[in-house]
């Protein structure tokens, strides 16, 4: 018995430990090495853990990720040279999407952007990415703008219909956040940020707080009945159900964000006025479309097309998956591929090939599952 | 007779016929599983080849061979309902029955105490 793919990100680099590392042992995780660091994959079990999530809560360590704060004079002007995000509409408590691209548009790596109380930009970059994305903004940033990386933080993400219930006992204030807004609240003494966003589909938080009060807000959310420990297998089956990229996988410096699809991520002042790296590419392609596109794919049969997969319409090959596995929601195979523009409206019948078999395959609308966000009563 | 590999698959002998799965050890590492795909009736297999693939919601992973011989029978069982291989696989999991080409290829393979001991080892 062996896997066939190992996806994670494994580096020649020994493995670090992250704040909660004892913590997943003890909740009976089983740890992988991912982006760098050992990692809980699952506790449970992927699918009761993915389940639990879509009707209940579950906690996610996301600590991996890289937390960044930019600041320093004319801020703005130099993010914007680096990022084709519209500054001048980011209030402070606001946070937004945005993509870190090459000079050819390919994408380095997607983040969120948050705009601090008093200026300054709070920035989640992926785990497996952060390095190389530190290197580039330090590169592409004036020397009077400072980059901290908060390696002290951690990161917590709270997840699923009763997320809010839940965190409401403890930090009744943050229950009123909407969607894509963050704020500073105490947990259980603690001073904490919070926004109301995440990586599943479902109304949650993500909850930035120091490394040394991880453990126990992490036992203090689990110990509400809604609440348990989500490992990063189900992390991945539930992104996908909600048509999220992920890095490394969806997205490469080889895909541009407006054949996958992210043309949100490019603020519309940005898309005008150019001035970003990658612009002329990505404004070409929003005036003339992209030869392929990432679409969402429904598989007959129990059988699941995963990373590599090739897509065929007859005899053409008409495009590759991305990401692909079984849904638990919709007890079915589900995938995301880049498919020739042709192929790419919903309906369209196609077939992946797995081992040398046809899979008929549909051109599906993602999300497979409907997001819940809240965004106020 | 139950004899066991170190790719953690089981194999009953009874006669000459063997019936091959995959172990509990196994099925807890793959995790919730979701697919078998078996190899068809008259496939001959080789020892240490690959033989089935198992899929669970991660990942695909292989299944080889334990010893050499011919596919006789799989268990359609599992295409209804492939969680039997989490729930029972020592048991209604098990995924075909082959012929043994060679009895000698047993004798490099575990018994129960031997193969307790080294999924312990890991």
């Amino acid at each position: 018995m062996s896997d066939h793919d190992t996806d994670d990100q494994i580096e020649d680099l020994p493995l670090e430990a992250l704040p909660l590392d004892a913590w997943h042992r003890a909740k009976g995780a089983r740890m992988v090495p991912f982006a760098g660091y050992e990692m809980p994959i699952q506790y449970e079990g992927i699918v009761a853990e993915h389940n639990w999530t879509r009707e209940s809560a579950g906690l996610f360590d996301v600590s991996h990720m890289g937390q960044l704060l930019l600041s320093g004079p004319d801020l703005d002007a130099a993010v914007e040279a680096v990022l084709p995000i519209d500054l001048s509409t980011l209030k402070p408590g606001r946070q937004r999407y945005s993509l870190l691209l090459n000079e050819e548009g390919g994408v380095l790596d997607d983040l969120m952007v948050s705009r601090m109380e008093d200026g300054s930009l709070y920035l989640v970059v992926n785990g497996a990415t952060k390095w190389d994305d530190i290197g580039t903004l330090r590169e592409a940033l004036p020397d009077d703008i400072t980059l901290n990386h908060m390696d002290e933080q951690a990161l917590i993400a709270l997840q699923g219909p009763k997320a809010a219930d839940a965190l409401a006992r403890h930090a009744p204030e943050a229950a009123a956040l909407t969607f894509m807004t963050f704020g500073t609240f105490a947990l259980a003494g603690h001073k904490v940020q919070i926004a109301r966003a995440g990586y599943t589909g479902e109304d949650g938080f993500e909850i930035s707080l120091a490394a040394e009060a991880a453990a126990e807000i992490a036992d203090l959310l689990c110990g509400e009945p809604e609440v348990k420990p989500i490992g990063l297998g189900a992390r991945d089956s539930l992104r996908l159900e909600a048509g999220l990229p992920l890095y490394g996988h969806d997205l490469s410096p080889e895909t541009s964000p407006i054949e996958a699809g992210l043309i949100f991520g490019i603020n519309k002042r940005r898309r005008a006025e150019g001035g970003f790296p990658g612009a002329t590419r990505i404004i070409r392609e929003i005036a003339e479309g992209t030869g392929r596109k990432w679409v969402g794919l429904k598989i007959e049969g129990r059988l699941p097309a995963r990373e590599g997969a090739e897509v065929f319409s007859g005899s053409e090959k008409v495009g590759i998956v991305t990401s692909g596995g079984f849904s638990p929601t919709l007890q079915a195979p589900i995938a995301m591929a880049y498919v020739s523009a042709a192929n790419a409206a919903p309906g369209t019948a196609l077939e992946v090939e797995v081992r040398g078999k046809r899979l008929a395959a549909t051109v599906a609308p993602t999300p497979f599952v409907p997001h819940r966000y809240y965004r106020g009563s | 007779m139950r004899y066991f590999t170190d790719e953690h698959e089981w194999i009953d002998v009874a006669g000459d016929v063997a019936t091959v799965g995959i172990t509990d050890y196994a099925q807890g590492q793959l995790g919730d599983i979701v697919f078998v795909e078996l190899p068809a009736v008259g496939t001959k297999i080789e020892k240490g080849k690959d033989a089935a693939v198992v899929e669970s919601v991660k990942a695909a992973s292989d299944v080889y061979a334990p010893i050499t011989g011919e596919v006789i029978e799989v268990n359609g069982a599992l295409e209804e309902d492939p969680s039997l291989v989490n729930t029972d696989p020592q048991g209604e999991g098990w995924f075909f029955k082959m012929t043994i080409a060679d009895s000698a290829q047993l004798e490099g393979l575990m018994d129960e105490a031997a193969y307790k001991d080294f999924v312990a080892s890991l």
